[in-house]
């Protein structure tokens, strides 16, 4: 074998240019293939959401028609939702890392995950084209609910449909890391000799082929039913809207265990690196994801208190998800215990490990405020929600992301990006989100409803405070983009192991490349010993 | 397709392949749970109309089905049988007839749904907005399962000419048959689903 180390980056394979990109079926291109693409939807969600936050800084109408925001809801919802969280973490640095941090040249099925990619990339542009299509925007709300979704005159279909598609990318790329995890563990390695990353996305991997199946089925009944008229969902033809809600929460509540259990993992990847300690409880931290994973898929009632459902129902439900809250529970403690006295260094990186266990807490415990029956009726489709769940995927998930992208940016790319700069932006990104949806609990609690064009004047302090945060947010985020972009570019070349990190990943090259190892590794029994 | 193609195909790992299309049947099989779900509680809400409405369709053209697919079943398991024992031209024999049998069952379901649709049956169609809600929800789960089921026995159809194609190639030998062995299982699952349908929809009263 070739011994000669060159890059992936600068590998020359059969194409050249664009299609070396397109067509790759190197895991690690693919990852990049998925950030570009998540990246930019999720800077067009960011601006959509913008948008709103401008018409919600008084009360009526300030810069669109009521129709106009019912679109941009919809829309910002099935992007950022479909098309930037469900993927996120898993698609770029699951891609990425998971193959290398099992000492695994690539994932099983190297052509399926090209082939996710692109039922991706055609999934996301029908989406973006049912916003522009002639009868105009959905305006359902990323739900879908019938039985409007079944009735409003605008692109329902279309956008189901792509959702549709992403959910199948979506099952293929699971199916693809759970063969990866049980098939291509470099030899010697068990499945608790594995770092705690590949622990989360294969627990990821189950819930993405096992839940996505039922929405999937859902989806197109929502078609036929728009199509022909199959009554399920119609009462007037015997059907049952309620029926809907049920289908749908049984895939979206462990959608977000798809979301925010491989931000669960980053974070257990980066706190032992910047605390220079072992993880502490690994095997508490592992099955802890199987536990979520497994739980999560019964807890859905819990978004449907007021659809109507019996008392047993409801308490059922209510017991479950304070069940499913006590193995994040572990991993928070676990990452604590991991710091102390640790000699703790804080690099970038760190700083957004520790904003997401700061925003995730306060996701997690207003979770359980909407999981107790009797507080969640007084504060369901409020703006409590819209706070809790902006807490949880983007105080969780997202900055979780930008904690993954501050980390390996200097493996993925070879190059270190500016440190001030991205405390500045870590800490505007810290301020802005806190001021943008903190004063949505509050306007939440005292009646401000989710998803309404217009609200009585005394709302109106928090929602130009909320509405000054969405600035500071966004261009905290450019900033953010910005010094990473100037990182690749034209900053430091980074060394091998520029964070002393423990793992495999840093026993490579930076870049990896195209065959990450050129022998199989030696597996050691923890795998946060290889330093 | 490109660079590192090499590598993947040194380390082939049939047990890789099957797992992998075992992982893809569970995904099948929830995506049509989702809808025995649904059928199971329009049954249980109007229990009468769902007894009548299945009255309605002919058992025969289903025992007949029923007995095309498990005999297609059978055919395509010796086709593996007959590949290991290096016999191509009887493999490529069992395959035919497994697609031929595919094509019986559409031909009957064909007639089957044509005669619904001469009545003025059809999905969307006036009459059914007339019929009781349980006998309109009835006939709706029936062509929406069966249509997609139906689905399904099209893209297994494609598989197995894949398959036959390869075996005729010479791709699929006596030491390198997953690929055919996975279209089988796929064509299995296929049956599988049918032998659900088939009481839920015909014999159930």
């Amino acid at each position: 074998m070739n011994t000669e180390y060159i890059s992936f980056l600068d590998h020359k394979g059969k194409y050249t240019g664009i299609r070396s990109w397109i067509f790759a079926t190197d895991h690690k291109r693919i990852a990049f293939l998925y950030m570009y693409a998540i990246a930019s939807f999720f800077m067009v969600g960011a601006i959509l959401g913008l948008l709103m936050r401008f018409e919600l800084i008084s009360p009526g109408e300030t810069i669109m028609k009521p129709q106009t925001y019912n679109g941009l809801f919809t829309v910002h919802g099935i992007i950022m939702i479909f098309m930037v969280v469900i993927p996120g973490l898993s698609a770029v640095f699951g891609n990425f890392f998971l193959p290398i941090l099992i000492g695994a040249k690539d994932v099983s099925f190297p052509k399926l995950n090209l082939f996710s990619w692109w039922l991706f990339m055609i999934g996301s542009m029908l989406a973006i084209a049912s916003q522009l299509l002639k009868s105009g925007p959905p305006d359902t709300g990323w739900t879908f609910y019938a039985p409007y979704s079944t009735t409003t005159g605008t692109n329902v279909i279309a956008a189901t449909t792509a959702a549709f598609i992403l959910g199948f990318s979506s099952i293929l790329t699971g199916l693809n890391f759970i063969v990866t995890v049980h098939r291509m563990r470099a030899p010697g390695m068990k499945f608790f000799n594995m770092p705690l990353f590949p622990w989360s996305l294969y627990a990821t991997a189950w819930i993405q082929l096992l839940a996505t199946p039922v929405v999937g089925i859902t989806l197109i009944m929502l078609i036929a039913e728009r199509l022909f008229g199959i009554g399920f969902f119609n009462p007037d033809l015997g059907g049952d809207p309620v029926l809907f809600q049920h289908l749908f929460w049984i895939y979206s509540h462990p959608a977000v265990y798809i979301m925010i259990l491989p931000a669960m993992g980053v974070i257990t990847e980066i706190i032992p690196t910047f605390c220079q300690k072992k993880i502490y409880g690994y095997k508490a931290i592992a099955l802890s994801s199987l536990a979520i994973a497994g739980v999560g898929f019964l807890v859905w009632g819990h978004h449907m208190y007021t659809s109507g459902m019996s008392e047993q129902a409801r308490w059922f439900f209510s017991l479950l998800t304070f069940i499913v809250a006590v193995p994040s529970a572990i991993k928070v403690f676990n990452w604590i215990s991991t710091m102390y006295k640790g000699s703790i260094d804080m690099k970038p990186p760190f700083v957004f490990a520790l904003f997401f266990i700061f925003l995730f807490m306060i996701g997690g415990l207003t979770g359980l405020i909407l999981g107790s029956v009797a507080t969640d009726i007084q504060v369901h489709d409020t703006s409590f929600i819209v706070a809790h769940f902006h807490y949880i995927i983007f105080g969780g998930m997202g900055f979780a992301f930008f904690a993954a992208i501050h980390y390996w940016l200097p493996k993925m790319y070879g190059k270190m990006y500016n440190f001030k700069r991205a405390y500045i932006a870590a800490i505007s990104l810290f301020v802005g989100f806190n001021l943008l949806y903190f004063p949505q609990f509050i306007i939440g609690i005292q009646g401000m409803p989710r998803r309404y064009f217009d609200y009585p004047p005394r709302f109106q302090w928090a929602q130009i405070t909320s509405t000054i945060g969405g600035v500071i947010l966004v261009s905290a985020l450019i900033l953010m983009i910005t010094n990473l972009i100037l990182g690749v570019r034209r900053g430091a070349k980074a060394p091998a192991n520029p964070w002393n990190g423990s793992t495999l990943e840093w026993q490579l090259p930076s870049p990896p490349s195209v065959e990450n190892f050129d022998e199989a590794p030696v597996v050691k029994e923890n795998p946060y010993d290889y330093n | 397709m490109s660079e590192h193609n090499t590598h993947v195909e040194e380390h082939r790992d049939d047990e890789a392949s099957k797992l992998g299309m075992w992982l893809f049947i569970f995904t099948e099989l929830l995506l049509f749970g989702g809808l025995f779900l649904v059928y199971s509680i329009f049954r249980m809400q109007y229990p009468d109309n769902f007894h009548e409405s299945s009255m309605e369709l002919s058992v025969t053209i289903g025992v007949i089905n029923t007995v095309v697919l498990l005999f297609s079943s059978m055919t395509i398991a010796m086709a593996i049988t007959a590949i290991q024992k290096k016999n191509k031209k009887l493999t490529l024999r069992l395959i035919s007839v497994t697609v031929l049998m595919a094509l019986v069952f559409l031909i009957n379901k064909y007639f089957e749904w044509g005669h619904k649709f001469e009545h003025g049956l059809y999905p969307g169609s006036d009459l059914m907005q007339f019929l009781e809600r349980g006998h309109h929800l009835y006939f709706s789960l029936y062509f929406f399962m069966t249509g997609l089921h139906a689905l399904h026995i099209i893209v297994g159809m494609i598989l197995l000419i894949i398959c036959f194609v390869k075996v005729n190639k010479g791709s699929i030998t006596n030491d390198k048959f997953v690929f055919l062995e996975n279209g089988a299982l796929y064509w299995h699952l296929v049956d599988l689903i049918w032998i659900f349908l088939f009481p839920l929809l015909y014999l159930i009263s």
